[in-house]
């Protein structure tokens, strides 16, 4: 009987690439929703939705190589039930296949935004490569017509959209429910970087509007009304409110759900003959915080270890978590986790923007924010995968070689600034 | 078309066809060589496409740009004189026979 991974993503392709590499040799079966082989999601905000391309450019591994790990796909396939007791899967299409071993890799999906009229046509979101075509279109229509593109959400995605939209000539406003961008993941001083940025790209942001209602105008988008009573005029609506975990699956067949599929970290779930890698995932950290994040590299790590796991292997994802986003000119690149921070301090130029945050609780540092300042984010990442780390007055001090911790390869103490 | 050999992490050889204006990155994932991970998808942001250029070929390259360097410096394997990221080396007809090793780690 076959290993069956459901859900043909970054993670999806990972585990079937990795279990090939941890020498099984037997039937391997790959579900995926969508019409297309497992392909790169990031791009669908950044570079792809600005320049257009071909799908193939978009894809993770050619036929070739799938052809190559011997992985049976089965696109267009949604799997609608898992019968753990008799080992199969439920196809929507009714067919039935038998498990040997389960790996689920369903991914995330984009939170709708509950107000009325935000099923109007012209009220899009990002997910897959049809949403990113459906947005490029969009905007270039908007673009042509003199209409403004309206984004809710001042995260990664609406301020990505931002960013191709302006590229492509479209006017932009941003509307964020709180008092500034990306609150949930950095630092005022970052947020205020990236707020200067999008003015000086002519983009209007709105802090703390709450949307209320997309306004709808001959069976289409064409507003977006806020509690403080504003209407903002809109050629169409793009929703970056964030995502959840696609867990459904997994909750419907008992295993053990707490937003997201709870995994261990070696990507194994409350049933052992099932993992879970990816956006999908919980997983529980050895203090018994749950911790969940939605990156390539969580895909990858986790869909390396669900396949060592499946070997009967222990491969733990040890590694700080990263991050990017590109936005303009500007590269930011994020490692750790700074929720919990106490102290904040930076390195490099504020205004241009070339400086890194780094955060601290209790002088350790948790995470490091990197915009257009590429060797601080590599160096910080090996420090932090070697558990080193600067004083918050080495961070700041440029003229301090963040690389010279490692030589000395024990963690620096608050008095030896 | 110009053609380029990669050597796997455990020696094995593999020549690859790549197509005009290709990355050695792409081309490598497309065929699903085991020795690069490319996370990034070519962005040059994570330094797991890192590769060994043949020294033969080493100044036939368009030298390695200053983002490229940064990251070169905090490649997770050896870095040696002749590491390079296979996204930043884009294929051209002059460089067919390119021969280019992988690292035995990339994260």
């Amino acid at each position: 009987m076959p290993i069956v991974i459901v859900g043909a993503g970054q993670a999806g392709i990972q585990i079937a690439e990795s279990l090939r590499q941890e020498g099984y040799g037997g039937a391997l079966i790959l579900c995926g929703e969508e019409p297309h082989a497992p392909y790169q999601r990031p791009p669908l905000s950044k570079k792809w939705l600005i320049d257009g391309g071909t799908v193939s450019a978009l894809a993770l591994r050619g036929p070739a190589a799938i052809e190559r790990l011997k992985i049976s796909m089965k696109l267009n396939s949604r799997v609608r039930a898992i019968d753990r007791n008799r080992r199969a899967l439920d196809l929507a299409d009714g067919t039935r296949i038998a498990y040997d071993k389960l790996a689920i890799a369903t991914g995330s999906l984009p939170r709708a935004l509950p107000v009325p009229g935000a099923s109007l046509p012209g009220v899009l979101a990002l997910r897959g490569i049809e949403d990113s075509l459906t947005i490029g279109a969009a905007i270039k229509r908007c673009a042509a017509e003199g209409q403004r593109i309206v984004i809710v959400g001042g995260g990664f995605i609406g301020l990505e959209v931002a960013a191709a939209a302006r590229k492509l000539g479209a006017e932009v406003t941003v509307l964020e429910g709180l008092p500034r961008l990306m609150s949930r993941v950095t630092a005022p001083v970052v947020s205020e970087a990236f707020t200067r940025l999008h003015r000086q790209h002519g983009v209007q942001l709105v802090f703390e509007a709450q949307v209320v209602e997309i306004v709808g105008h001959e069976g289409r988008v064409a507003g977006v009304r806020t509690a403080q009573g504003q209407e903002y005029a809109a050629g169409c609506v793009v929703v970056g409110i964030g995502v959840t975990p696609d867990d459904w699956l997994a909750g419907s067949a008992g295993l053990r759900c707490e937003r997201g599929i709870v995994v261990d970290d070696c990507s194994r779930t409350s049933d052992p003959l099932i993992v879970a890698a990816g956006d999908c995932t919980a997983r529980r950290l050895a203090d018994g915080e749950l911790v969940r994040l939605e990156s390539v590299q969580n895909a990858i790590e986790q869909g390396k270890s669900a396949a060592a796991a499946l070997m009967g292997r222990s491969r733990p994802f040890v590694n700080a978590p990263w991050f990017w986003s590109d936005q303009y000119d500007v590269k930011l690149q994020m490692v750790g986790l700074s929720r919990g921070y106490d102290q904040v301090v930076t390195r490099g130029d504020l205004a241009k923007p070339a400086f890194s945050a780094f955060y601290f609780r209790a002088g350790r540092l948790l995470a490091v924010d990197s915009l257009n300042r590429i060797s601080d984010h590599m160096q910080a990442k090996r420090l932090l995968d070697h558990g080193l780390w600067p004083t918050p007055e080495q961070a700041a001090d440029l003229q301090f070689e963040l690389p010279s911790l490692l030589k000395s390869s024990r963690p620096a103490t608050a008095d030896e600034a | 078309m110009p053609r380029v050999r990669y050597i796997e992490p455990d020696g094995r050889e593999v020549t690859l066809e790549l197509a005009p204006r290709q990355s050695l990155m792409r081309a490598a994932m497309d065929a699903g060589l085991t020795g690069i991970e490319a996370q990034c998808g070519g962005n040059c942001i994570c330094a797991t496409c890192h590769c060994y250029v043949e020294p033969a070929w080493l100044d036939k390259l368009k030298p390695p740009s200053d983002d490229e360097q940064l990251m070169l410096d905090n490649v997770a394997a050896e870095r040696r004189p002749n590491s390079r990221l296979c996204c930043q080396l884009i294929i051209e007809d002059a460089l067919d026979g390119l021969t280019v090793r992988f690292p035995d780690r990339q994260s």
